[in-house]
């Protein structure tokens, strides 16, 4: 019995290990702004977590590019297809321009971009309050899409897991499922 | 249930029961996440106070007046150095406290209250905002009163006693009654008013105290960390009050007053650390420490300079108390995380907004700030 391609080892860590903070992320995004009492220490996190993914998500592009994913089952209707590869150029557009976009927009605002300890990353922009009003605004934005974005991939995930039951669960899982059919 | 079973492309052996228990497993799932993130983001209990509501509180009070700061609306930017002495150095490993070291630093000098074209009334809480810029990008910003304890203790305290102080249109005064239950429902904001209305007011922004009113904790290089209070102590005398009649018909006349000064000579303060000791409350800005605490003298802060608010100075700064640098942590006083929170909101609701020019308007002034 041949098995079905999986995602390697490395890309199934990166996948999940940034599964988990951004998830974490957007919920101390969603907390913080409207905290006062756990703010400081929400925003504290909030920094360094954003730019650990910004790092994770250009590790994790460059990898794709050598590493080429397993191809989606060849009875997947085209409009799945479709769907499947424009929200995962979402997904990658999205995790790496919130961090960008936070990072412009505390550096149009002149506040230190302070991770940890003395370290504090540079400006990316001059400062600038309307350019940080309109950042501030597209962040917010970005971040609901991306909520979006993930909740229609974790949908999507479980029919292909739950329902069709096509290997595309199987692929990404930490663990290997058993009684999947295999790919056509 | 072939409908189903083709929408879904489930295999042909699933029962439509099975595959509906699955879809409900899925919608599940989902519902769940997103309502762990409208849980994260406070849409399920409305009544909390937040960061937002409390600058709504502040622009019910005093109108709302777009490109101004919603609080300490009226002030004016200054700058000029800071000489450490050294002996902050045993306490704390930021840099601006090593020996010899001088710190440029860009401030604002302010009136309380969120009304930008409010008359100078000397019994007007006055502030001092300071920005160090340290070396790699650090900062330590501070906003500080001239007086010498918080009138409130809690972000929730603080917006009630902004509605129980709000002036009665008929009278133009506070009501009493609103007042009265106000202290009686917060006795320890009675004491700290006691406090700072027995405080001396003095003639001006250039002979006044300004206290942190925070508690801080400062880290030494050995990661030793001592809870500390500080203020700026003018080094000239300090002069008392003139009275309203003296002023005169100037609706600036403190902010003139400070820039007259600062044409003549540069203005000195000590910063000196009141070091607290195990009991000394670090989570309640209404109560002082008792006065016989070890104080540290830090260095010496000249102003040299000032100018009218305008794009790229102070008037873009928002002087979040907890920008710190490594070596200054905040304590658990409950109002700096909410300070920080609420200028954000303030400084982001006034980033978008069309400026207008302050009423203090003058020359300005530029010193060899270094």
């Amino acid at each position: 019995m041949t098995r079905p391609p999986r995602f390697t080892l490395p890309a199934r860590l990166l996948h999940w290990s940034m599964a988990v903070l951004i998830l974490a992320m957007l919920l101390i995004g969603a907390a913080m702004v409207t905290s006062l009492g756990d703010y400081h220490a929400l925003i504290a996190l909030h920094r360094p977590l954003g730019i650990l993914i910004l790092a994770l998500a250009l590790l994790r592009l460059a990898y794709r590019r050598s590493h080429a994913p397993p191809p989606l089952p060849a009875d997947l209707p085209l409009w799945q297809r479709r769907a499947a590869h424009a929200s995962h150029v979402a997904l990658y557009g999205l995790m790496l321009a919130l961090p960008l976009v936070g990072w412009a927009m505390l550096s149009a605002a002149r506040y230190p971009v302070a991770l940890v300890g003395p370290l504090v990353l540079p400006p990316i922009l001059p400062g600038s309050p309307m350019l940080y009003a309109g950042l501030r605004l597209l962040h917010t934005v970005l971040a609901y899409a991306l909520f979006g974005v993930i909740l229609a991939h974790l949908g999507a995930a479980l029919m292909h897991g739950l329902i069709r039951r096509d290997g595309v669960f199987a692929s990404m899982a930490p663990w290997r499922p058993r009684a999947e059919r295999p790919r056509a | 249930m072939t409908l189903l079973t083709d929408l879904t492309g489930a295999p042909p052996g699933m029962t439509g029961r099975t595959l509906l228990m699955r879809l409900s497993a899925i919608g599940a799932v989902l519902a769940g996440t997103a309502g762990t993130f409208a849980y994260a983001g406070g849409w399920l209990s409305p009544g909390t106070l937040t960061p937002a509501r409390v600058i709504d509180r502040l622009e019910e009070v005093n109108g709302r007046h777009p490109g101004f700061r919603r609080n300490h609306a009226k002030g004016l930017c200054v700058e000029g150095r800071f000489a450490a002495s050294g002996a902050g150095a045993r306490l704390s490993k930021a840099g601006v406290f090593a020996g010899g070291r001088v710190t440029p630093v860009e401030g604002r000098v302010a009136l309380a209250g969120g009304q930008p074209y409010a008359a100078d009334a000397e019994t007007t809480v006055r502030s001092l905002a300071l920005r160090f810029r340290l070396p790699d990008g650090e900062e330590w910003r501070t906003g500080m009163n001239d007086i010498p304890v918080f009138p409130v203790r809690t972000p929730e305290a603080f917006t009630a006693q902004l509605l129980a102080a709000r002036p009665d249109p008929a009278t133009g005064k506070p009501d009493p009654q609103r007042l009265h239950a106000f202290f009686a429902a917060h006795p320890e904001s009675a004491a700290a008013a006691a406090l700072i209305k027995a405080r001396r007011i003095t003639a001006g922004f250039a002979d006044s105290t300004y206290w942190s009113l925070n508690a801080f904790r400062f880290v030494a290089a050995d990661g030793r960390a001592t809870p500390v209070r500080f203020a700026y102590l003018p080094e000239g005398p300090a002069a008392p009050a003139r009275g309203a009649q003296e002023a005169g018909p100037d609706k600036n006349v403190l902010f003139d007053d400070l820039v007259a000064t600062l044409r003549r000579e540069p203005l000195r303060w000590r910063l000196v650390l009141t070091l607290g000791r195990p009991g000394d409350p670090t989570d309640d800005a209404t109560m002082p420490w008792p006065a016989d605490r070890e104080t540290v003298d830090a260095g010496t802060l000249t102003l040299t300079g000032a100018a009218p608010e305008a794009a790229g100075n102070c008037r873009d700064i928002n002087f979040d108390p907890l920008v710190l640098p490594d070596g200054i942590a905040p304590s658990d006083d409950p109002l700096l995380s909410a300070r920080s929170a609420a200028y954000s909101q303030s400084f982001t609701r006034r980033a978008g907004e069309a400026k207008s020019p302050s009423a203090v308007t003058v020359t300005p002034i530029h010193g060899a700030a270094l």
